[in-house]
């Protein structure tokens, strides 16, 4: 280096300089790659779908005619369904992660129950819905229901709830916990007035993103053996002749969203296809409303809560 | 405030577990507590007290121990699963034909099992995938840890959430009608079902999953060892990629991993787009079937459960989980040994 004069030593900097200034370009550009194909993808669906987005889109059963058929039983079925998962999902999730972060003892059990969950985040979708085949299908005799799949669905979220109830219990201080022992709290009464209240932004992040990621799965659904053309409601509660029971409707035939989508996508007819946009579009717009919303709540509190 | 409002509503939710465990509502207990505290306090009572609370507190930790054994049921569950079905499976084909046959053909009369078929799709689905999310979900995660300025950050971050969060039929769809006819309009010859296509769009898709788990573990890369490299007087670009990528390589690998197994446990954009045609082929420019493809195939259908037919959907899932697995291992392995304490 002593031999090189300041204006060669500048030109080296100037050199090295240019680097950052190239792969700074090379970042937005990949970040570049990510924008415009979601704009591409959503644009497109727009202009061959929107047209399809009226009323009786969405009060029409599927038909053999594309311009008659509507998502109807669809969107049915896919709130029938997420209900059937928020309702096991949610509970079994939170209180499995109760008992990690603030119950379990430090043995080998507890390694298992962790290593397990970590495990079941990276399982393909489509196992588990040879697990519900195998499993809640047959064995069980569920058959091909809206139980069989709220429950896998909510098998396969199950991880995403305990690793964001885990997170959201671990940020609370342990002066909280402190506090409660000290005027006499047992460890439930601590649990359930203190932590779990305070926690529940932060679960309420992973539960949406949770039922965002399991309203647009299709493999496992398809695996069950869902059918795709359905053009009957599953029974209301107590109507019909004769009565229908209040769980009926679980033990019905059903279709989801996705599956409609992917049923009209692969018809070879154009037509079809902008059936497909719009089912299409829909769904996006509910996934993402979803994730945008779990997205505000994690912002909202990590403005709001400075313990 | 919404949030105030779930509160309330979980708060009140709990009143109804102890209503159901056969206790008073707090504030019951507390009010009676306060106006007269010697009311019932003979030390029987208070013994009987303290054990009915000692027993409620034992029930609701088994409760709660059972909720999070789920997780070790369903694993376990998954194993038997596929094991018991796949038994069955192998007692009617040979394990070798099924790892050395060449052509997969089980619904046929004629039927073949050889896996290696689509195992051909699956790998190389996957590795046009990984062409594409790994050098830009690298570079992406490197641009926002060491780059980007904190609003562009703040922004893209839950964008490429919101990427990740699309549902897979959509970008199928995607793959099938936007990103194939685009692609035969540079290469005429390619049939409309091709590996190349479904192979891109998953690739994307897996950017996000690449890109903010490495950038997670880049972030965690100590100050210190920045300034460290400034000081030397390195510039950005030296630092990020001769300090912070290695120092973080750990992670990193991890993030390959995961974007991995998406790939090869992939199913709508390939059944949707690649064809469901089983295919021993090297070349993405042409239809093939993934494992997971071959599995919608037959669901689609309805093959009577116990048919051997039947049984193969199990087999090719068990071949698709050890795939993972064996991902999974070597991830284990690769974080082990590129592990850096600070």
């Amino acid at each position: 280096m002593a031999d090189m004069t300041v204006a060669e030593i500048r030109a080296l900097i100037t050199k090295h300089k240019r680097w950052d200034l190239i792969f700074a370009t090379v970042g937005v550009l990949a970040l570049m790659v990510g924008v415009l194909t979601f704009v591409a993808l959503f644009a497109g669906m727009v202009m061959d779908g929107a047209h399809r987005l009226s009323w009786d889109f969405f009060v029409n059963f599927p038909s053999r005619r594309a311009e008659n058929a509507g998502i109807l039983s669809a969107w049915v079925g896919s709130t029938l369904v997420m209900l059937v998962t928020a309702v096991t999902a949610i509970p079994v999730g939170v209180a499995g992660a109760v008992y990690l972060e603030e119950y379990a003892p430090k043995n080998w059990m507890t390694d298992i129950i962790e290593i397990n969950v970590t495990n079941l985040a990276g399982v393909p979708s489509i196992i588990y819905g040879l697990l519900a085949l195998g499993l809640f299908v047959y064995k069980f005799g569920f058959g091909q229901s809206i139980l069989s799949a709220g429950l896998t669905l909510a098998l396969l979220i199950l991880p995403v709830v305990i690793v964001a109830t885990r997170e959201a219990i671990r940020s609370i201080p342990g002066v909280i916990r402190e506090g409660a022992y000290a005027l006499g709290a047992t460890k439930w009464q601590t649990t359930a007035d203190h932590i779990l209240p305070y926690s529940i932004p932060g679960i309420l992040t992973g539960v949406i993103i949770g039922l965002a990621r399991a309203i647009g799965e299709t493999a496992p659904i398809i695996t069950i053996g869902a059918l795709t053309f359905i053009a009957v409601l599953p029974p209301a509660p107590f109507t019909g002749d004769p009565a229908a029971g209040p769980f009926d409707w679980l033990f019905a035939p059903f279709t989801v969203m996705p599956i409609q989508m992917f049923n009209w996508t692969s018809r070879p007819e154009a037509a079809f296809h902008q059936n497909a946009a719009a089912a299409g579009l829909v769904l996006v717009v509910m996934t993402l409303s979803m994730n945008a919303l779990a997205i505000y709540i994690r912002y909202r509190l990590r403005k709001n809560i400075k313990w | 405030m919404p949030l105030l409002f779930f509160a309330r509503a979980a708060g009140a939710v709990i009143n109804l577990y102890y209503i159901f465990l056969g206790s008073e509502p707090r504030s019951a207990v507390a009010n009676t507590r306060t106006l007269n505290p010697l009311a019932d306090h003979t030390i029987s009572a208070r013994l009987a007290k303290k054990r009915t609370r000692h027993v409620r507190e034992r029930l609701i930790e088994g409760l709660l121990f059972l909720c999070a054994s789920v997780s070790v049921v369903v694993t376990v569950g998954i194993v038997l699963i596929l094991l018991t079905e796949s038994y069955q499976f192998f007692q009617h084909v040979a394990l070798f034909d099924f790892l050395t046959d060449r052509q997969w053909t089980p619904l046929f009369d004629d039927a073949h099992y050889g896996i290696m078929v689509l195992l051909s799709g699956t790998l190389m689905s996957s590795l046009v995938a990984l062409a594409v999310a790994i050098p830009l979900g690298t570079i992406i995660a490197i641009y926002l840890s060491e780059f980007a300025p904190f609003a562009v950050r703040e922004i893209a971050k839950p964008f490429l959430e919101l990427l990740g969060g699309v549902p897979t039929i959509v970008y199928g769809y995607f793959a099938l009608l936007y990103v194939t006819p685009a692609l035969q309009y540079f290469f005429p010859g390619l049939p409309g079902f091709n590996l190349l296509s479904a192979g891109l769009v998953m690739g994307i898709m897996i950017i996000p999953y690449v890109s903010s788990v490495s950038e997670d573990a880049m972030r965690s890369v100590p100050m210190a060892m920045r300034e460290g490299s400034y000081a030397m007087g390195a510039t950005r670009f030296q630092t990020a990629v001769r300090v912070v990528t290695p120092a973080a390589f750990s992670g990193i690998a991890a993030a390959y991993i995961l974007g991995i197994s998406r790939a090869v446990g992939e199913t709508m954009i390939v059944a949707v787009a690649a064809g469901m045609q089983p295919n021993l082929t090297w070349n993405p420019a042409e239809p093939a079937a993934t494992i997971t493809a071959y599995i919608v195939q037959v669901a689609l259908g309805d093959l009577p459960h116990g048919s051997i037919g039947y049984q193969t959907i199990f087999a090719a899932g068990l071949t698709l989980m050890l795939l993972t697995l064996f991902f999974n291992v070597v991830g284990h392995f690769l974080k082990r040994r590129y592990r850096q304490a600070y």
